[in-house]
């Protein structure tokens, strides 16, 4: 959106390289969206990065930032803390979930008269966009095994952010049942623990600091070695309520599905009291996310309704079955290995797709047939089908539930509005 | 209200002393489908045992004393009895006992999926199956009929190194003749030595003559296709490597495959994996088992000591290699 009033009033308050390196970011993204590719905002940015290396650091000067990473629920829970924010003053975000500097350094570029940035960030990028962008908070949700072909392993991840955040002024609210996140934040100045559950384990039965056994009594977590353990929570998700500091229990009601929201609903509500929004509040503005990037969209498609689901690792298809209509709603499975999804499909082994028992079950994308094996070894009966059309077709009545990883949800998108 | 308070309200509970391994858990003793109506296997004829003996806790040494012994020839059982395999001496009497090594360290590249396949492709055979997933902290059973061992990060690996070295069991079930199958940061952990995660020479277990370096080059990432050793019978190979270290293979081991697309050990002499007697390594995931059913077969062929087995659908596997061996053959 070039060329606001508040935008003009804001550019002409930024130094002169700052302003050069803006216009022509916004030009560039402007003949980018012209030629059809797509919204322009990532080559934007690179353009406008190119000519002010401190670009980022400029534009975010103005602001007071919120920094989201995560390997899951980052692009969500941005949006939900930008709607809790939105209470205290106008947000520019990068809602489109363009997290690494140049899709960061656009959606700042096309702030107004914003108080706050509320920006979503690739996890490898997080301490550089720290270090760049001052924030006043940041909130790590979790961390696992994603893109096992070209993503950094996690315990280094975690390393990663424990070494790049340790001298951040930042509040961190930080998830104190994911271990790894939990020693990524512990040397942190200041950290809000929020118990926001974690129901994919697979990667931390080691602990980050040790390397001993972690032990795992029911929600609790410690090293038997060298007594690391779970801090105890400020806030905690309990059942449907945000429990914050004081002993508030708040009802939160989201039209976005799954324990996992409400698990980033709770990261939010304690994100947002950092900045005075109280949580009844910024619970209340949650409610009125619908839908995310096109995720939890319940779209028509051939005359059914079909929700688009994203689930791109095993953590996130583990959320992603708990959250689904129980038998015998229809259920497809897409999944592509391009770059963007990672070419390696081991991990689909890593998923339970045995849950599916009881659903009639289509599959597609790319790699259907590596589906096709996992879901004949997990004894199951399914389709495989060469299209969405094709399987909507064949599906038993009933709402459908359409998964897919990230480049085969972009097409199932695609595919459901042609 | 206190920390202590406050910890238990959200949620702590006391600590019972429970085992993380809620995937361990005993498969139903054998199929529904009577072992006689199936059809005869290879050579080996297929009798049953007239007493069926319990699993007693014993190594497994015991019950291997047997294996070379001339085979007693079982009369018909009881209709409901346990099925036999030929000669049963090497297989626990029960059912495949199937031990998942480490899978709290080495499960990072869906390596639990070797461990289902296998299980599956015996099952569908009629077969028994008691998974057994071994956990860093455990000690492993020197019992088990086929050990899986799989891919991990560099820090796990040592520390998986550590614990198998420390606890020994892995090392006395090889000497009793056990089956392990490693994969990746599994198989340099068979081997002589490693580069750990430290950059210092990290010592495996030698179980197999081969010994790991840190390449300098670019990581091995990517599809691979190899032709198997000739000895084993078994299907080209597919899978896909993702991997820095380079092993090197010695007098006591014979290459598992050729590569014809990939790196496969690194080593520039085409090498695949390393094998000896009932040890194997390789460097595919995929995971290669879902890629190679036949590998699979192989290890419940030797685990039961028989030339063949009865066909069991492989349809989408099959499907699966035809799409995956063209688009590595397929020049980038």
């Amino acid at each position: 959106m070039p060329g606001t009033d508040s935008e003009a009033a804001r550019d002409a308050s930024l130094p002169a390289r700052a302003k050069i390196a803006v216009t022509a970011g916004k030009m560039a993204a402007a003949l980018s969206q012209k030629a059809g590719r797509g919204s322009g905002s990532v080559i934007g940015g690179k353009v406008a990065l190119k000519l002010d290396p401190d670009l980022l650091k400029t534009l975010a000067e103005h602001l007071d930032v919120v920094l989201v990473s995560a390997t899951n629920g980052k692009t969500t829970t941005t949006r939900l803390i930008a709607e809790a924010l939105r209470a205290a003053g106008p947000v520019v975000s990068n809602a489109l979930g363009a997290n690494m500097p140049a899709g960061i350094t656009a959606a700042l570029a096309g702030g107004t008269d914003a108080r706050f940035g509320v920006i979503e960030v690739d996890e490898k990028y997080l301490p550089m966009v720290a270090r760049d962008t001052r924030p006043k908070a940041i909130a790590l949700l979790n961390l696992s095994r994603d893109q096992l072909d070209r993503a950094a392993e996690t315990r280094m991840m975690a390393e990663k952010w424990r070494e790049g955040l340790k001298d951040t002024e930042a509040v961190i609210i930080a998830n104190a049942d994911d271990p790894l996140v939990t020693w990524a934040a512990s040397s942190c100045k200041k950290v809000v623990w929020v118990a926001a559950g974690q129901a994919w384990k697979e990667d931390a039965w080691s602990c980050p600091s040790c390397g001993g056994v972690m032990q795992r009594p029911g929600d609790d977590w410690f090293c038997g070695e060298c007594g690391f353990r779970r801090p105890n929570p400020h806030w905690a998700l309990q059942g449907t309520h945000v429990i914050d500091p004081h002993r508030g229990a708040w009802p939160i009601q989201l039209q976005l599905p799954g324990r996992a929201n409400l698990a980033n609903a709770t990261s939010s509500a304690a994100v947002a009291a950092v900045f005075g929004v109280a949580p009844q509040v910024a619970l209340q503005r949650m409610q009125a996310v619908a839908a995310v990037a096109g995720r939890y969209d319940v779209v028509q498609f051939r005359g059914r309704d079909i929700r688009l689901l994203l689930a791109k690792n095993p953590a996130g298809w583990l959320e992603t079955f708990s959250l689904i209509d129980g038998p015998p709603a229809p259920v497809i499975l897409s999944v592509n290995a391009m770059d963007a999804d990672g070419t390696d499909t081991s991990w689909l082994w890593d998923v339970d797709y045995e849950r599916l028992a009881g659903h009639p079950i289509f599959v597609m994308g790319q790699r259907k047939l590596d589906l096709a094996v996992r879901l004949e070894v997990a004894g199951l009966q399914f389709q495989v089908v060469d299209s969405l059309s094709q399987a909507v077709d064949a599906a038993p009545e009933g709402r459908i539930e359409a998964i897919a990883n990230y480049t085969a949800f972009q097409q199932l998108r695609k595919a459901v509005v042609a | 209200m206190s920390d202590q308070q406050h910890y238990q309200q959200y949620g702590g509970q006391p600590y019972d002393g429970q085992q993380f391994d809620d995937r361990q858990y005993q498969q139903q003793a054998y199929g529904d489908q009577a072992y006689g109506e199936q059809q005869a296997y290879g050579e080996q004829s297929f009798a049953e045992p007239q007493h069926p003996q319990q699993y007693d806790g014993q190594q497994f040494a015991g019950q291997q004393r047997g294996f070379d012994e001339p085979q007693q020839q079982y009369g018909g059982g009881a209709p409901e009895a346990a099925p036999q395999y030929g000669r049963s001496s090497r297989m626990s009497e029960s059912s495949l006992r199937v031990v998942w090594v480490y899978p709290d360290l080495l499960s990072t590249y869906g390596d639990r999926g070797n461990a289902l396949v296998v299980e599956r492709r015996a099952q569908q055979r009629g077969l028994g199956v008691q998974r057994i997933d071994v956990r860093s902290d455990q000690s492993v059973p020197t019992s088990g009929d086929i050990y899986l061992i799989g891919g991990g990060e560099d820090r796990p690996q040592r520390l998986a190194a550590e614990r198998l070295r420390n606890d020994g069991g892995l090392v006395r079930a090889a000497e009793n003749g056990a089956i392990i199958f490693s994969v990746c940061a599994g198989f340099q952990i068979l081997g002589h030595e490693f580069i750990n995660d430290l950059g210092e020479r990290e010592a495996g277990l030698g179980l197999l003559d081969v010994w790991t370096t840190r390449g300098e080059g670019a990581r091995c990432v990517g599809d691979v296709l190899a032709e198997v050793n000739p000895q084993l019978s078994l299907p080209q190979l597919t899978g896909f490597e993702n991997h820095q270290g380079i092993t090197h293979l010695g007098e006591g081991v014979k290459p598992l495959a050729t590569v014809q697309v990939g790196r496969g050990n690194g080593t520039g002499d085409g090498t695949e994996g390393a094998w000896r007697d009932t040890v194997f390594g390789t460097y595919l995931h995929g995971p290669v088992m879902a890629r190679n059913p036949a590998v699979a077969d192989l290890l419940i062929k030797l685990a039961l000591d028989v030339n063949a087995l009865p066909p069991a659908d492989t349809t989408w596997y099959d499907a699966l290699r035809t799409e995956r061996i063209a688009s590595a053959a397929r020049p980038a």
